[in-house]
């Protein structure tokens, strides 16, 4: 690379395959320092990218996970008038220095530090719907002023801002505009063999190939509320392993199948399903299309 | 070229404005973009779309503007030659030109021609794009020097190829019709008022209080704070509408779902409104209920959500007995109860499960237009239903 481009180069990890589109969105929001906003579905690694972009760019790391009753300033600071008041009524701590009752959160401390961070805000959709517009100047500006004390806390650092959403609220257009955007695609099947390998590097090809057909078919079954998502893949394939289950064995059932179906509806639906005479696939072939290109 | 990029995303819906468009041309202007269309796809898309409903829409529209160029595209000249042009700054205040100018021109050619150049370097003879088998940039296991993993073979695709692909059509609102969607879209119906008695305690306040009263604790109480949104739902049943049974269930099990709601009441009517409504989709005389108790009963402050597909014949709308079924006879013609219904209700829409497309063909679906704002039932209708049921007024 020529020396103007002089931004870090996020390339996934060892254990985290990232994919092109990915890599694009992650380099571009670190170059542009704004936030990058990842959705997605449950279980294709949202939460975990910050975790290897911080590694990857040996960054330390912050992480903020929101909840239904988060408020935007808690993530800046909290004044603990409560255990002011304590203080003052036992005669504990410097009751007179209100400093030490400001508790910084997520944010203030990412702004305070000294070297560069990455932050992940959480599940930034389970706030309320005017959560993110509360912290859009902070992120603008990377600053914002204790109320208590009037200090002003600038980021000598600008962190690197890695928010997900699983999609329970519509987030506010003016904070959208700010972010640079990528959705998180369930992975195909080359690509999951590759995250598979991170997991079980041993594992017999023919093998794999049989698990990965029951599990896309199971997920093409759309009577299904829960789709089984990559980590629940991961988790079977544990199992399948510990209890030497072998390819055989595949064919025609499905063992351990609570490691993939967490909902009872959906287990009855499968039993149903064989009731019925329905058979589980053994090849790519009998998946449609979409597999088979 | 690249403008057309821009207002032709315009032209096809997604939400995209100016700053968007800033963002990308500074991500540009870094060279994010390699010298690959691919990755101008990727760094457009992440810059530009905020929402995968829209990925669709993204993929289409980036298929038509460059459709052909892939290849032989000098992305540089098209872009400068547009940055030259000053036609194409009138639009920009004079604040974003200057951020524009500041950003392009010079620096943005140097940019620009420094990555071309490196890249020629580097592959051999490069001058194509990505696509032609072995020298894309997306190599297999990081030969390549910006060392990007990729997957097995076949993964070389072109930028084109996966925007013609559209694999993010399933995404989309305006047609799809998902339970999810529509809860998603279903939890902005609120407003959020502190009514009632004073059971919550508010703790900022007691703070505030028990240091006033000298550190003696000194509780504050506040009333709750719950949505006060309360909807009265009017469904047309049978007939016509029996085609749209699955949209209209699922909108009206997303409504009940919707735990948010203070009150829902629903009530059923066959074509058009007339003296009575029903409680149940039966429709039978028990279950009457006169249309006059409606407004007398619900106070202005509901929402009313009125689900039908407004074609009837003329006479059944404007005149009176114009019930279709003789035994209901009804002196006052239905236009006269939906005229009472809409002055009666501070807010109210009409959701209609027909294309909009097919609107302009049905005259009464014109009359009743005026009325009510009339919205399609998807998600995208849905969503701009309740922005004009607890919205701000359109000025």
């Amino acid at each position: 690379m020529s020396e103007s481009i002089t931004f870090y180069q996020f390339t996934g990890t060892r254990d985290y395959i990232a994919s092109p589109p990915l890599v694009d969105a992650v380099n571009c929001a670190i170059a542009l320092e704004r936030p990058l906003l990842v959705k997605g579905e449950p279980g294709t690694g949202k939460t975990l990218l910050a975790l290897h972009v911080a590694e990857g760019l040996g960054m330390p790391m912050e992480s903020w996970h929101v909840k239904s009753t988060s408020k935007a300033s808690e993530g800046l600071y909290v004044y603990d008038t409560v255990q002011r008041l304590n203080d003052a009524r036992f005669g504990d701590g410097n009751v007179s220095d209100i400093r030490s009752y400001i508790k910084y959160g997520p944010l203030g401390r990412v702004f305070r530090a000294r070297d560069r961070h990455v932050l992940l805000i959480d599940e930034i959709d389970k706030a309320d719907i005017e959560f993110p517009n509360d912290l859009l100047l902070e992120l603008d500006e990377m600053r914002f002023t204790v109320m208590e004390t009037g200090d002003e806390v600038v980021a000598a650092q600008r962190p690197i801002l890695i928010i997900t959403s699983n999609n329970e609220k519509e987030l506010p257009d003016a904070f959208l505009r700010r972010c640079v955007f990528h959705f998180i695609e369930f992975p195909d099947r080359e690509l999951m063999k590759e995250i598979v390998a991170v997991h079980h590097p041993n594992l017999d090809a023919v093998l794999l190939d049989q698990v990965l057909i029951k599990f896309y078919w199971l997920r093409e079954q759309n009577e299904l509320r829960k789709k089984p998502s990559t980590s629940e893949l991961i988790d079977w394939i544990s199992a399948l392993l510990r209890s030497g289950i072998g390819v055989e064995q595949l064919e025609s059932h499905i063992p351990f199948l609570g490691s993939l179906l967490k909902n009872e509806q959906d287990t009855e639906a499968l039993d149903s399903y064989k009731v019925r005479g329905g058979a589980l696939p053994n090849s790519w072939r009998e998946l449609g299309p979409r597999y088979n290109q | 070229m690249f403008l057309d990029l821009f207002y032709e995303l315009r032209g096809a819906g997604v939400p995209v404005a100016m700053q968007e468009w800033m963002m990308l041309m500074e991500a540009l202007g870094k060279g994010l973009h390699g010298s690959s269309l691919l990755r101008f796809y990727h760094l457009s898309r992440a810059c530009l779309v905020k929402s995968e409903t829209y990925f669709d829409a993204f993929d289409r529209v980036f298929a038509h503007v460059f459709h052909g160029v892939e290849g032989e595209l000098d992305v540089t000249e098209e872009l400068l030659e547009w940055l030259r042009d000053p036609k194409n700054f009138q639009e920009l205040t004079p604040e974003q030109r200057a951020a524009l100018e500041r950003l392009s021109r010079d620096e943005l050619m140097r940019r620009f021609l420094e990555t071309l150049a490196e890249q020629t370097e580097r592959h051999d003879g490069g001058g194509r794009w990505i696509g032609t088998g072995g020298h894309s940039p997306f190599g297999h296991g990081g030969e390549h020097p910006t060392g990007i993993r990729v997957g097995g073979p076949g993964r070389n695709r072109s930028a084109m190829k996966v925007a013609e692909e559209r694999h993010f059509k399933e995404y989309r609102t305006d047609l799809a019709l998902d339970l999810r969607q529509m809860k998603v879209a279903l939890r902005r119906l609120r407003l959020l008022t502190r009514q009632g008695p004073a059971i919550e305690l508010d703790l900022d306040e007691t703070i505030d209080e028990t240091c006033r009263n000298a550190g003696e604790i000194e509780l504050v109480f506040r009333p709750e704070r719950r949505n006060n949104v309360r909807v009265l739902l009017l469904m047309d049943v049978g007939g016509t509408m029996d085609p749209f049974f699955e949209p209209v269930s699922q909108l009206v099990t997303a409504l009940h779902e919707e735990r948010g709601l203070r009150d829902l009441r629903a009530y059923y009517f066959h074509n058009c409104i007339y003296d009575h409504v029903y409680k149940d989709a039966g429709m039978w005389s028990r279950d009457a209920l006169p249309t006059g108790d409606i407004l007398r009963r619900f106070d202005e402050r509901w929402k009313v959500v009125i689900v039908g597909d407004a074609a009837m014949h003329p006479a059944e709308l404007m005149e009176p007995f114009g019930n279709i079924n003789p035994r209901l006879e009804s002196q006052t013609p239905g236009i006269q109860w939906l005229h009472r219904i809409a002055e009666h209700f501070d807010r109210s829409v009409w959701i209609n499960p027909d294309p909009p497309r097919a609107w302009d063909h049905t005259r009464t679906v014109h009359v009743i237009r005026r009325l009510f704002p009339m919205f399609h039932l998807s998600v995208d209708g849905i969503h701009d239903a309740i922005a004009a049921l607890v919205g701000a007024r359109p000025s």
